[in-house]
């Protein structure tokens, strides 16, 4: 506990700036690829040939490793290896793949009669879509955004073995240091700690923003 | 009114949904399309609010093409009710009963104001508009299906199998609820339902679909009992419609006995007020098996007449005294000849000589 203690305290400017580090990382692509997940999502599931393709690459993106997606995407974009955008690029495409995923099922899962009665009220499709539609597929949207966040906030840590920071390069810092406990507990408990939080978060958003969805149990 | 001029849907594989369908929709009554699921009630039902596209002919409402106006704005000012109601499950009951006021510019605190009332209206405490609907009953639910539909006052209203998701008895409820709510209102109605009962129970004129889309018959409930234009309509109207049609005529047309006339060796006792106690004869008291009053129907009476061990059923004034009887013999005759104009009224001049 002592130990953990002096490295904070020797440490703390490091470990902060490795905390907020890891928190963009993690977030900002979860961001990107939720707003672009919702017209690809739509595509998705109004065209079924745009679904396929998106699925299929969507799955494939998947079994890439992270490691080598980190690695290959300074190749394929010309950007240098310790560039901050590989790891924010790599996050989203697996963000991306799993979100639009969600959101195409979210969409089917909204009842027919229900988007047909909206457009009898007198709607115009494009009000439909946020008025009814999206609202609708709110909860399954959501709920897969949890698993995205989440797991974004675990895949950051690899971006430290190239070089980039987050909680990760506390790990690294203690197997530099042959296997020296304090920095390895201190990344992990933060980094768990992160991902619980954002999980509370967006649960708590979930219950917020879809108050009706449990308004079902009788 | 809602004219149909010669309106075909074929869709692109080449099934024709409605062929060359023309009809007229009277102003402020209810007409219901009935006919087998595939024979294109609902089909001709959507074409009046374009949610379908006719391939060729055209709809007038009121002598106005419903492509003359933007569908968005043509469908705001007519009514839908869907079957299961198809409410907004992330609205409560009052913001599903706002949605075309919103939608056509009336501020939400005025449209949720006006909704209020209208739960009443259909039948609803108020209480329930903060619920979402899945709280609801299948029968709330469709009442607020019905209120929806008449948030902004439309004077048309279309009705999807508004009454089929629901159970025999709420069913009965609703139909009644509506019939009460058109004596109020009386909106153009267009209902849909598969179901012969209840287009004939709602109807004030009722169409008839067959396979193919054909227009089998259009004619008032008591016509198409009466006299059913084909075999497919008669197969449809099935069993008693002889019996079952008698409830559209007035009762009172038959001819009353009075009170005091002995009918095969009973007469009718009364109190010290003229109230009937039974049939007073050599077996004793017998009941009268009930009574009928002013604005019965020729079924109700005929039903008394049958149960009566006097074969005569008892009319009643407001107040219960007895103030009439109406024989077999006096019933049958009325029925005879009301039977005999209609099908001569209904018959071609040829047919009739």
């Amino acid at each position: 506990m002592n130990e953990l203690w002096s490295y904070l305290e020797t440490n703390g400017g490091n470990v902060l700036t490795a905390l907020l580090q890891h928190i963009w990382l993690a977030l900002l692509p979860v961001a990107i690829a939720f707003v672009l997940s919702l017209p690809l999502g739509a595509l998705a599931h109004r065209y079924g040939p745009v679904r396929h393709v998106a699925l299929t690459t969507g799955s494939v993106v998947y079994t890439v490793p992270s490691l080598a997606l980190l690695l290959l995407l300074p190749g394929i974009l010309g950007t240098s290896v310790l560039d901050p955008l590989n790891v924010v690029i790599a996050l989203t495409l697996y963000s991306l793949a799993l979100l639009v995923r969600t959101t195409a099922d979210g969409l089917d899962a909204v009842d027919s009669t229900v988007l047909q009665a909206a457009t009898a009220m007198g709607y115009r499709p494009l009000r439909r879509w946020f008025a009814v539609q999206l609202p609708l597929a709110m909860p399954v949207i959501l709920t897969g955004l949890r698993v995205a966040t989440v797991a974004n906030v675990s895949m950051v840590s690899v971006a430290a073995l190239i070089g980039i920071g987050g909680l990760g390069q506390l790990f690294t810092r203690g197997f530099q240091l042959g296997f020296y406990l304090p920095p390895i507990i201190i990344g992990l408990v933060l980094s768990v700690t992160l991902a619980v939080i954002a999980d509370v978060l967006i649960v708590a958003l979930q219950r917020g923003l879809t108050p009706w969805s449990r308004a079902g149990a009788r | 009114m809602i004219e149909f001029e010669g309106v075909t849907k074929r869709y692109p594989d080449g099934t024709v949904a409605v062929e060359d369908l023309s009809l007229k929709v009277e102003t402020g009554q209810i007409t219901v399309f009935v006919g087998p699921s595939g024979c294109g009630k609902t089909t001709a039902l959507r074409m009046i609010n374009r949610m379908i596209e006719p391939t060729s002919g055209r709809i007038l409402i009121d002598g106005d093409d419903v492509t003359s106006r933007p569908e968005a704005l043509l469908r705001r000012d007519i009514g839908y009710v869907i079957q299961a109601a198809g409410l907004f499950p992330h609205r409560t009951v009052l913001d599903n009963v706002a949605t075309v006021p919103v939608l056509q510019g009336v501020s939400r605190r005025e449209a949720r104001a006006s909704a209020r009332g209208l739960l009443e209206r259909v039948g609803l405490p108020a209480n329930l508009g903060e619920r979402y609907p899945a709280q609801l009953s299948g029968g709330q639910q469709q009442r607020v299906g019905v209120a929806r539909a008449l948030a902004a006052d439309p004077p048309v209203l279309l009705m999807d199998e508004p009454f089929s998701a629901v159970d025999p008895v709420v069913r009965d409820d609703l139909q009644q609820e509506l019939l009460r709510l058109q004596g109020e209102l009386g909106k153009t109605i267009v209902l849909v339902t598969h179901d012969i009962d209840e287009a004939i129970r709602l109807g004030d004129k009722v169409a008839v679909f067959a396979n193919g889309a054909r227009l089998a018959q259009y004619a008032p409930p008591a016509d198409l009992l009466a006299a059913p234009a084909d075999d497919f309509v008669s197969s449809l109207v099935g069993r008693d419609r002889g019996f079952r049609g008698l409830s559209f005529t007035d009762g009172s047309q038959v001819a009353l006995k009075p009170v005091d006339h002995t009918v095969d060796g009973l007469t009718l006792e009364v109190d010290r007020d003229g109230r009937p106690l039974g049939w007073r004869g050599p077996d004793g008291l017998l009941p009268t098996e009930g009574t009928f009053g002013d604005g019965a129907n020729l079924r109700t009476v005929t039903d008394l007449v049958i149960l009566s061990p006097a074969g005569a059923a008892v009319r009643v004034d407001a107040e219960g005294r007895a103030d009439g009887l109406v024989l077999l013999e006096d019933l049958a005759g009325s029925v005879r000849s009301q039977q005999r104009e209609r099908l001569a009224a209904l018959a071609t001049p040829e047919e009739a000589g």
